[in-house]
């Protein structure tokens, strides 16, 4: 099946809520005119990254108004959008909403939460305990938020769970100037979409934040890859972009008929190791 | 405990003694007082900077609390530098000159630093650094604040225990930049109103709506909202453009007490 899909590069404003619904909808609605039909925002859409303190007053219950707006606009035109997620036990996870037709069709949280480097989420937001794999109008998709990408584990969860599209959302901080004409954390970040995209015969839809925080700037970049491995679009670097092409399943077919490595895959062996290696590293 | 902090503070880097400026208000005759009970009398060195416009009684305060504790105290009046500077501006306006004061008497703090090997010594309460109503630079500055985790009102409460001049403690707080400022004209609000509006917010973590329900004016509690919001540049340091992958105070973390 046919559709249009878009990337927002949006750099939002850190803790503002107001602010930053507002723009998703101006967004949302030039969209609808041009005829989108999945839009995908970056991690955090509607808060900003490093809310530390910020968080329990920027977090969204699944009874919010701005999740009801969205809604409403789900009808016309499917939504991926990032936000804090408060559970009615007053947890804090870092969501991302898949809305279509209406309904919150699926939602990520974000599972591997760093606390290293620059990074302090663990301290701030509860971890996810799912990943899995949801069927939309255009096919089979998962979503991963920023870091649980690093974890080819998660990936791979994904993709035996048979999806077409891997919906990447983030907010990757730009760091890492050597000699190479771009910025380490993009370098990595291109390579594991390439790799993921080819190993398992999937689109990855790669949406990443622009802006600064504190001196911390988010690279941009976002990106379409494509089941061969090959950029099918791409966004500016550092400056907010909006990027928008028409994909379907397709080349994932003619790919997994040509290399069916995902058919391929022996889901079996793979839980039979990981149960004996669990075993062996947990219980005595 | 707050006696401690500032014997452990100064002697991990090697020092001994403290220099604070003294003012005449209550703040920095409670940082004077702890200091003598932390490091004794002699290791203190007070520098009083009026300039032409303050208060005679505000000298004569300071003079108390000098006379009271026993430590040094130089008198150093700042007149002829801001005069010198506003030459130039003759129109400036009050906070102009109110900044470039408080930046004045931070100058002449860290160099008597260097002249005694002595730490500067900060004086700004809490309610002051959360609202953001002091000069960055200037009176923000210092090495050590005994006294940056605590609200005037409870400031109020450990001068009284520590002995400190009941006429000191009784007097309308001011910046004392300008004849008949006080701080709570100037504000628009009480330090106990806002101390505990503060409390509820900062140390409680009450939401707007909780806020509203215990009976604060929404006016209020978005003003002091705004102010806190606003001011939060004053109490971080300069922001860092980050290009490497550890860009200090980001992933270049250490405690300050490194290897002390």
């Amino acid at each position: 099946m046919k559709f249009s899909v878009a990337l927002a590069q949006i750099s939002p404003v850190l803790g503002n809520l107001e602010k930053n619904l507002e723009k998703c909808e101006r967004i949302i609605e030039q969209s609808i005119r041009d005829r989108i039909d999945l839009l995908i925002f970056p991690e955090l859409t509607l808060t900003g990254y490093f809310i530390k303190d910020i968080v329990a007053s920027v977090a969204i219950t699944r009874e919010s108004p701005i999740l009801k707006k969205l809604l409403e606009y789900s009808n016309r035109i499917s939504i991926v959008i990032g936000a804090v997620e408060e559970t009615p036990d007053f947890k804090f996870h870092n969501a991302a909403f898949y809305l279509e037709g209406g309904e919150i069709v699926h939602t990520h949280w974000k599972v591997y939460l760093p606390t290293y480097g620059l990074f302090d989420e663990h301290r701030y937001i509860a971890p996810g305990n799912k990943i899995r794999a949801f069927d939309t109008k255009f096919g089979r998709m998962a979503i991963l938020i920023c870091e649980d990408l690093w974890h080819p584990t998660a990936v791979a969860i994904a993709a035996l769970d048979r999806i077409h599209y891997l919906i990447g959302i983030s907010c990757s901080p730009g760091r890492g100037i050597d000699t190479s004409d771009r910025l380490g954390s993009s370098i990595t970040w291109e390579r594991l979409n390439r790799t993921y995209a080819q190993i398992y015969s999937i689109y990855v839809l790669y949406c990443n934040r622009t802006g600064f925080e504190d001196g911390i700037n988010f690279w941009g970049g976002s990106e379409i890859i494509s089941p061969s491995g090959e950029q099918v679009i791409k966004a500016m670097y550092i400056q907010e972009d909006f990027i928008h092409t028409t994909l379907s399943d397709r080349a994932i077919r003619r790919e997994r008929i040509t290399t069916p490595l995902i058919r391929d895959e022996q889901l079996h062996l793979t839980i039979q190791e990981l149960e004996r290696i669990y075993r062996e590293r947990f219980e005595d | 405990m707050l006696v401690e902090f500032i014997r452990n503070e100064v002697e991990r880097v090697g020092f001994s003694n403290v220099v604070l400026g003294l003012s005449g208000g209550i703040d920095s005759a409670v940082s004077a007082f702890l200091a003598a009970e932390a490091l004794s009398q002699e290791h203190v060195w007070a520098i009083l900077m009026p300039y032409k416009s303050s208060s005679p009684q505000s000298i004569a305060d300071a003079k108390e609390v000098v006379e009271a504790t026993g430590i040094h105290s130089t008198l150093i009046e700042i007149t002829p530098m801001i005069d010198a500077y506003f030459k130039r501006y003759p129109d400036a306006s009050r906070l102009r000159m109110g900044n470039k004061m408080a930046r004045e008497r931070m100058t002449i703090l860290y160099d008597h630093s260097s002249l005694y090997h002595a730490l500067v010594l900060g004086t700004s309460n809490k309610t002051e650094l959360l609202l953001g109503y002091g000069t960055i630079f200037g009176d923000m500055a210092s090495s050590i604040n005994p006294i940056g985790d605590l609200y005037k009102t409870q400031i109020w409460q450990l001068a009284e225990a520590l002995g400190v001049p009941k006429h000191i403690i009784m007097k309308k707080p001011s910046a004392d930049l300008w004849t008949g400022q006080t701080d709570e004209d100037e504000l628009g609000f009480t330090y106990e109103d806002v101390d505990t509006l503060l409390y509820y917010m900062v140390d409680r973590r009450y939401s707007r709506q909780e806020l509203i329900e215990l009976g604060f004016k929404n006016t209020f509690v978005d003003r002091i909202h705004g102010m806190l919001v606003s001011s939060q540049y004053k109490r971080r340091l300069p922001v860092i453009a980050k290009v490497s992958y550890r860009t200090i105070d980001r992933d270049f973390r250490y405690a300050r007490d490194w290897e002390t």
